[in-house]
């Protein structure tokens, strides 16, 4: 047969009328499509390089571009569809995996979407956020079993419990794991800037911490993964929390690998490796076989950090959840992060990014579920990730029990992310997961910050208007609050592992 | 009369001594004199005028409202002829006048040379150096209706003043000493393509040559004779082979003169209260490291800018200055800065590259510019004068300097932040 | 007194010249974009340079600066501080292509129209609307506007 070539996804429209040939397009785009032809004075396109991330179409001064996609239809087949055929023709040209990048595509099922929250009618009031105060501060950390305190006199008590550090959040939503590596530190500033001006929490995922981002340390948490990058008692001591990882939502059992020529002098010394050397993240901690080993690392990290910060164990959601999730917290964890199926990555095989994991709604409700039957749920908060694109789903999240929710997608969309899904090429044309000086450069972190800034203010105000709606004045009391949510389209077994109603039925 | 500040001469460096005083001392009454009947005027848009393309009027570079909005006492049609350093005055040829602090910028006159036949002050020679010679030029020229011309001296001026005269029509013939034109301010390079423009203008161009005799019919010219015998049929000759300073005013006093009035690094003279600036003093030159007479604009701005803010007590200091020359001849911009046409060629480094018309010559010391010539194309040369007056080290990006599309991009971060410091590029 | 002026982080300047773009069509008669380009008029000159090497890009326009050369060494007055906002400019009619500017200005951003025998461009700074178009349009906020204290303007 013949050579395959390259697939064409996009086409690229330029309205003529409307092009200036200012030749900005040619000058922004890294993928190489656009170019200009001095001899004929014409501007091309090579529709087969773009990856439709849109940036050229964001820059064009006159609205002259758009990216369609190609029209260029197979016959219509259920079973092969153009994905699939596109996918075989890939891999029998090239003979490897298939990678990708970001979050699982497939259409499984969206539990958020098949959830509806409740509103206050007649028997007990609605509030309105905007008159009256609404708390959405929220704490992570473990809670004490009891409460003992002592009456000194007349109305006076004291407390009696020691009660330990726990992390202060004024929104609970924080920005999930990205290293410094997988993304620019350009993007690790946006998120690091934006967690401290709005009073949550960033995550270093295992990059280690670049000196630039020790003015927002008190407000990270640093992780602990399989390759140990990074890892030193000033990097455990200068961070907020710590969070060992052992797992993530889009690549369940599958470790991590930066290429080398990524491995710049600045990775290199924030990740304390030689420049240039791959940096390859094991698939399992080699030191970690049962939940008594992941209690030792626990505790060893307890030592260093003098018991002073909450320590975390971050699984991805698997069908096994929620028994590890009780053994991790019988571990010792003050906190535990649990990433569904479409949790994103800057790289993972597509193959096991769309077929391995379960949902993080259904993870979260059967983890909250299992820990309270034990009587240990608050020995621990959850954290819930995975994919979270709406106010809506985070208060769906805590309703089904989570404590807090982790967002990553979302928050590289607020930096210009456009979902093209070819982060492990290390060609973003946002400057978000590239470390090429060119396209780094892209990403003004002072516009980052007050962007991620704004997402959260925005999600914010419209979490408190869906408490108030519910008659709820602070997010605490709507936590593991499941009568809150009812369900529709959804079986008997879905209901049961959620935990919910089906609409229509009362309390 | 008495006054604060007294400022001899109403060109750049005095009409700048005014600023620098009034950005300090904003009520000390100054007095200008000026021996012109004219307020200020740029002397380089005399031949401008001469060709018919600006008026009087458009010479002023601040307007007549200056001294006004200034309050500033301009006395015109008056020579300062000696100072009293004793008694603190100018004695001039209407009046007396003593002052606290004094400024000299009595400018240059023009050096007329020895030659046989010449009478002062005889119809139809000329020099060109001020408004009025400008202006009896084009009375003479108009009334005589004079086709034809002759100018000793093939430097700047004599250049500029052929083109007033191209300009009117005239059929211009140049002589010069040297074996070429612009001599002391261009490469031979830069001077042959001048010399060329210049021909094709009908222009004659006598080099090695000098008027060896001026023939005159009574009290007005009618030819000269040159070195070589060859004799010109003319009832115009100007004569530019240069100006020297004016130090006239101190002839007797102990203010200590070499060529010009020697100045320290706050423009003040070897007497405390009086200052000098403009072609008249003889400042620090960074090219050549040694105190000299720089007869340009740029540097009379200057130093006039700074002997008046001392002079108001302000104590800052001169950077120094180097040789710069912008000009248009014959429609190409031409641009110089500092050694041009170095002779100890192992001292000097030369780099250049010619393109058509095109013509850019770097000129370096140890790694430091120290000379520029820029011809047919000045765009962006202003970084060159940058790099001289900063003794900037281009070593390390040398072959950049010549490149198309050089800029600040190549400049070693250091000193990119420093030309655009608090107001630039963050580094 | 010290203007307002337009600051540059290089380290955000992505290359895309829109600032150019943008300059050219402020000073445009129409001030439409699509006009200035397309239709039969001459395009007016930026008043920006714009350099590049390697991933290293800027775009610089005219300082303003406090003791600005080329206004002490304008022959005819044409380049001139504003008294009341400091801003160095130039008043076209009056220049005489003297090239005494060009010569002076150490950041070299004064730029020539050697048919005209004038300086064609120099950044005024929008000075007929609120806010410089390059600032305003840059798609990174790589150029800034800045106050006398050096605080950052937004529009």
């Amino acid at each position: 047969m013949a050579k395959a070539k390259n697939i064409t996804e996009f086409i690229i429209e330029r309205d003529e009328r409307r092009c200036i040939k200012c030749q900005a397009c040619v000058r922004v785009c890294a993928s190489d499509v656009h170019s200009y032809d001095d001899e004929s004075q014409e501007l091309l396109s090579d529709n087969s390089r773009c990856v439709g991330c849109h940036f050229c179409e964001d820059i064009c001064p006159t609205g002259a571009l758009t990216i369609k996609r190609n029209p260029s239809a197979t016959k219509d087949n259920a079973h092969w569809t153009r994905d699939y055929i596109y996918r075989i023709v890939k891999q029998s040209t090239t003979g490897g995996i298939l990678l990708t990048g970001m979050g699982n595509d497939k259409q499984y099922k969206n539990y958020f979407e098949h959830m509806v929250l409740n509103a206050a009618q007649v028997t007990n009031p609605s509030i309105d956020p905007l008159r009256e105060p609404m708390e959405l501060r929220t704490f992570i950390g473990r809670r004490p079993d009891r409460i003992r305190y002592e009456k000194i006199k007349e109305n006076k008590y004291i407390l009696k419990e020691s009660i330990s550090n726990l992390l202060h959040l004024e929104i609970p939503v924080m920005f999930s794991a990205m290293s410094f590596g997988s993304i620019s530190l350009n993007a690790c500033k946006s998120l690091a800037k934006a967690a401290f001006l709005s009073g949550t929490y960033w995550n270093t995922g295992e990059g280690g911490m670049h000196r630039n981002l020790y003015p927002y340390a008190e407000r990270a948490i640093v992780q602990i993964a399989s390759g140990r990058f990074g890892v030193n008692t000033e990097y455990l001591e200068r961070a907020a929390a710590v969070e060992i990882k052992i797992g993530q939502g889009a690549k369940p059992g599958i470790g991590g690998h930066l290429p080398g020529e990524k491995v710049s002098e600045e990775i290199s010394l924030t990740r304390m490796i030689p420049e240039g050397t791959d940096a390859i993240s094991p698939a399992p901690h080699h030191d970690i076989y049962s939940i008594e080993d992941l209690r030792q690392l626990i505790f060893a990290i307890k030592e260093v950090t003098s018991y002073k910060k909450p320590v975390g164990v971050k699984i991805a959601a698997v069908h096994n959840v929620a028994p590890i999730a009780s053994g991790i917290v019988r571990a010792g964890a003050d906190f535990v992060t649990i990433d569904g199926i479409r949790g994103g990555t800057g790289a993972a095989p597509l193959v096991i990014r769309d077929n391995v994991g379960i949902p993080i709604e259904l993870a979260v409700a059967v983890v909250d579920q299992r820990l309270r039957d034990e009587g240990i749920r608050n020995q621990a908060s959850i954290i819930a990730a995975g994919g979270f694109k709406t106010s809506a789903d985070i208060v769906k999240a805590i309703a089904l029990g989570a404590d807090v929710v982790y967002i990553g997608s979302a928050a590289l969309i607020a930096l210009g992310c456009h979902l093209c899904q070819k982060c492990y090429t290390g060609k973003c044309n946002w400057g978000i997961a590239t470390q090429d000086s060119y396209l780094t450069k892209r990403l003004n972190p002072d516009i980052g910050a007050e962007r991620l800034c704004n997402l959260l203010k925005a999600w914010a105000l419209e979490i408190k208007e869906m408490l108030g709606g519910m008659g709820i004045n602070a997010i605490e009391s709507l936590r593991g609050n499941r009568e809150q949510l009812r369900g529709i389209d959804l079986t008997e077994t879905e209901l049961k592992l959620l935990g919910i109603k089906y609409a229509g039925e009362a309390w | 009369m008495k006054t604060k500040y007294l400022i001899v001469g109403n060109s750049v460096a005095g009409v700048n001594c005014i600023e620098g005083i009034r950005r300090i001392d904003k009520q000390g009454k100054i007095v200008v004199i000026s021996d012109e009947d004219i307020y200020n005027y740029s002397r380089p848009l005399i031949s401008y005028y001469l060709a018919g393309k600006i008026s009087r009027d458009e010479m002023s570079f601040k307007g007549k409202e200056f001294y006004k909005e200034n309050n500033v006492e301009l006395v015109l049609n008056t020579t300062a002829e000696r100072i009293d350093i004793e008694k603190k005055e100018v004695v001039t040829d209407k009046f007396v006048i003593s002052f606290d602090t004094l400024c000299i910028s009595t400018g240059g006159k023009p050096f007329i040379p020895d030659v046989e036949g010449y009478l002062p002050g005889m119809r139809g020679v000329f020099t060109f150096i001020n408004f009025s010679d400008a202006e009896n030029l084009r009375v003479y020229i108009e009334e005589k209706k004079i086709r034809k011309g002759v100018i000793l001296g093939g430097g700047l001026i004599g250049l500029k003043c052929a083109e007033g005269l191209i300009a009117r029509g005239l059929e211009v013939s140049i002589i010069e000493m040297a074996d070429r034109l612009l001599a002391s301010t261009f490469d031979k390079e830069a001077s042959k393509t001048v010399e060329a423009l210049l021909k094709k203008k009908r222009c004659n161009v006598f080099t090695e040559e000098t008027v060896k005799k001026i023939e005159r019919k009574k009290n007005s010219l009618s030819g000269i004779i040159l070195t070589s015998g060859q004799k010109i049929d003319t009832e115009l000759l100007v004569i530019a082979v240069g100006v020297k300073p004016n130090i006239k005013i101190v002839k007797d006093t102990p203010v200590k003169c070499n060529r010009g009035i020697l100045v320290n690094e706050y423009m003040m003279t070897s007497i405390p209260s009086i200052y000098a600036a403009g072609d008249v003093a003889e400042g620090k030159d960074i090219v050549l490291n040694r105190n000299s007479v720089i007869a340009i604009w740029p540097v009379a701005a200057r130093q006039g800018k700074v002997a008046g803010m001392n002079m108001a007590g302000a104590g800052i200091t001169y950077e120094g200055l180097f040789p710069m020359n912008a000009v248009d001849i014959i429609g190409i911009p031409v641009i110089s800065f500092g050694i041009t046409n170095p002779e100890e060629t192992d001292k000097y480094e030369v780099l250049s590259k010619k393109d058509g018309y095109v013509y850019k010559k770097i000129v370096l010391e140890n790694n430091r510019i120290v000379g520029c010539i820029f011809l047919g194309n000045v765009e962006r040369s202003g970084i060159f004068s940058g790099l001289i007056k900063n003794r900037v080290n281009v070593g390390s990006f040398k072959d950049d300097l010549l490149k198309e599309g050089f800029g600040l991009l190549v400049l070693p971060d250091e000193y990119r932040k420093h030309m655009v410091v608090g107001e630039g590029i963050e580094v | 007194m010290k203007p307002k002026r337009i600051i540059i982080k290089e380290e955000y300047c992505i290359g895309c010249r829109l600032c150019e773009v943008y300059c050219i069509t402020q000073h445009s008669p129409s001030r439409n974009i699509i006009k200035t380009y397309k239709g039969k008029g001459p395009k007016p000159v930026s008043g920006i340079y714009f350099e590049e090497k390697g991933s290293t890009s800027f775009a610089i326009q005219c300082r303003h600066c406090d003791e600005a050369p080329c206004v002490e060494n304008c022959l005819t007055g044409a380049m001139y501080k504003d008294k009341k906002t400091g801003m160095v400019l130039h008043n076209k009619k009056r220049c005489i292509g003297c090239w005494m500017c060009v010569m002076v200005c150490p950041v070299g951003v004064i730029k020539i129209d050697y048919k005209e025998k004038k300086i064609v461009s120099k950044c005024d700074l929008c000075i007929d609307s609120e806010f410089p178009a390059c600032v305003e349009h840059c798609p990174n906020e790589a150029i800034e506007l800045v106050n006398e204290e050096g605080k950052k303007i937004e529009k």
